[in-house]
């Protein structure tokens, strides 16, 4: 089991979520995050001063998925999220070693 | 003694209630600039003031601005304390005028109400409550009313112990040095006290709600009206054209900070157009029944384009006047009281005065600085004393971990906002010493 985390643009959020609905995929937790990378902040002006805001707001996805999947879910995301701009964001995959449902107790794949 | 008007004074009844509107109406504009961690106490200073000078306004605070037995040119006397012997006299301030004197109490008591408000902007995040109650006390008590008294006081009917600057024939019609030039050099003073904010020029201090600034600079503007019109004493001819020279120096004001903003940053903003208004509202204060409508639009727009680049001072100078009282007060209200030595006319009001450009030489001109830096003066080296004395004797600002923390949770126990979606559960965290359930 894998754990794929993404960060991705905020309004890129309803595109992907559908995306992998599509392909079969029921489950993932939203949470909004801020952060850089090679994406400058922006700048904004308060009454002629100029504040550098270098915390970018993004959105985190994590999905619990079997082996075989996550390809596909990296591959979604990447066709989903792309725009050819920096700071479109980043996927990455991590193992997982132990899945639990909350509501019934059952472990590994089936808890997914 | 002139019979009672119910014209006159249905307005200037009304007119108090609106300028009373301004203290929250301000509470609103300075409390979106702030963090999310202070606003709570921005708008506290504001309520504040409004519960310190009230009460201190029946007791005494009339009175000393405008008590009329044995006023001298410097401070009124205690004959009017308690008002309650007053309740069946008119207003006699230079001339008669048809209305209840406590009408007129009730009016000029909101402007003793916002004046103390607008230093609070100066000092930010950082100021111990209780001392800030205190303050407002002291500072109405010695700068405030003596000061009202100077300008607005025009002594009885036949003038007799009137105010200096008012006996001299400096022109402010509705307060731009005892309102606004006192207030910024209050507050130039309190933020020299206190210092800056941990992190000034070094983190961003943005705005945490720009949509509340907007929201008090629709409700000062609002309230504005009372603020000037109102101060006509009547509703006549004066307060008219107070009424659409306060609209369309506004106006003007905000238009002219947007350009500045548009040529110098290249974005014009939504702070820029709320402090270009209340830019505009400050210079038109004192000018508003001395000039033309059209002097209403060049004074505004000067004001916006002014103030728009006065704010930059503190960065330059160094000292955190946080939400820019100096730059927009002080710098406004000058420009506003010099404004009518160039624009005034006797065709506007007839005891107003003609300034340069009506053929009255240098004159008023020379008057209105004199009153200007007069009270700029006074005010700024009074406040810095009483600010110095109690920040050495019960402290003035809070201590750096309560600053970083926000002053809203370490001196009042509460936050802003409540926007986490994890409560609700119904079962909550324990409060301490709760009642409610028994």
């Amino acid at each position: 089991m894998k754990l794929v985390t993404a960060i991705v643009k905020p309004f890129k959020l309803e595109e992907i979520k559908s995306a992998l609905q599509e392909q079969g995929v029921h489950g993932m937790t939203v949470s909004e995050a801020s952060g850089y990378g090679r994406q400058r902040g922006h700048v904004e002006v308060y009454r002629g001063a100029e504040y550098t805001v270098d915390l970018v707001p993004k959105v985190r996805l994590e999905i619990l998925a079997e082996d075989r999947d996550v390809d596909m879910i990296i591959d979604t995301i990447l066709l989903t999220a792309q725009t050819g701009r920096i700071g479109d964001g980043k996927v990455w995959v991590t193992p997982v070693e132990q899945v639990i449902r909350v509501r019934t107790g059952e472990r590994g794949e089936t808890a997914l | 003694m002139p019979e009672l008007n119910t014209g006159d004074t249905a307005w200037v009844l009304a007119s108090a209630a609106l300028v009373l509107l301004m203290t929250p109406g301000l509470a609103f504009f300075y409390g979106g600039m702030v963090r999310a961690k202070s606003v709570l106490n921005m708008m506290m200073m504001s309520f504040a003031s409004i519960a310190v000078v009230s009460v201190l306004w029946v007791f005494y605070g009339f009175s000393f601005t405008f008590g009329t037995a044995e006023s001298s040119p410097y401070f009124g006397s205690f004959d009017l304390s308690g008002l309650t012997s007053v309740v069946n006299d008119m207003t006699a301030n230079g001339a008669y005028y048809p209305i209840p004197v406590l009408a007129f109490a009730a009016f000029q008591l909101m402007f003793a109400v916002i004046t103390p408000a607008l230093i609070s902007g100066a000092i930010a995040d950082r100021a111990k409550f209780a001392t800030w109650v205190i303050f407002v006390a002291i500072w109405v008590t010695v700068v405030y009313f003596p000061v009202a008294h100077w300008v607005f006081d025009f002594g009885s009917a036949d003038t007799t112990g009137a105010g200096w600057l008012a006996a001299k024939g400096v022109l402010d019609f509705a307060g731009g040095t005892a309102v606004h030039i006192n207030a910024g050099a209050a507050g130039l003073a309190l933020a020299l006290v206190l210092g800056k904010r941990v992190g000034f020029r070094k983190e961003a201090m943005r705005p945490h709600s720009l949509p509340l600034v907007l929201l008090g600079a629709g409700l000062l503007w609002f309230g504005w009206f009372g603020f000037n019109a109102g101060s006509a004493l009547g509703a006549n001819g004066t307060a008219a054209l107070a009424f659409i020279n306060t609209q369309v120096a506004t106006a003007a004001a905000l238009a002219g900070w947007l350009i500045v903003e548009k040529f110098r940053d290249g974005h014009p903003t939504s702070l820029g157009a709320a402090s270009g208004a209340v830019a505009g509202l400050v210079a038109i204060t004192p000018a508003c029944a001395f000039v033309a409508p059209w002097a209403a639009v060049v004074i505004g727009l000067i004001a916006g384009i002014l103030c728009s680049l006065a704010v930059g001072l503190k960065y330059k100078f160094g000292y955190d006047d946080s939400l820019d009282v100096v730059g927009v007060h002080l710098v406004g209200g000058l420009w506003g009281t010099l404004s009518i030595g160039f624009f005034g006319t006797t065709a506007a009001t007839s005891w107003g005065a003609n300034g340069l450009f009506y053929g009255g030489g240098t004159e008023l001109l020379v008057k209105q600085a004199i009153g200007a830096f007069s009270v700029l003066a006074f005010s700024f080296v009074v406040t810095y004393i009483i600010g110095f004395l109690l920040e050495k004797t019960i402290g003035f600002r809070i201590s750096r971990d309560e600053e970083i923390e926000g002053v809203d949770v370490t001196s009042h126990a509460e936050s802003a906002y409540e926007l986490d979606s994890r409560s609700g559960s119904g079962l909550g965290g324990i409060l301490a010493g709760s009642k409610s359930e028994g």
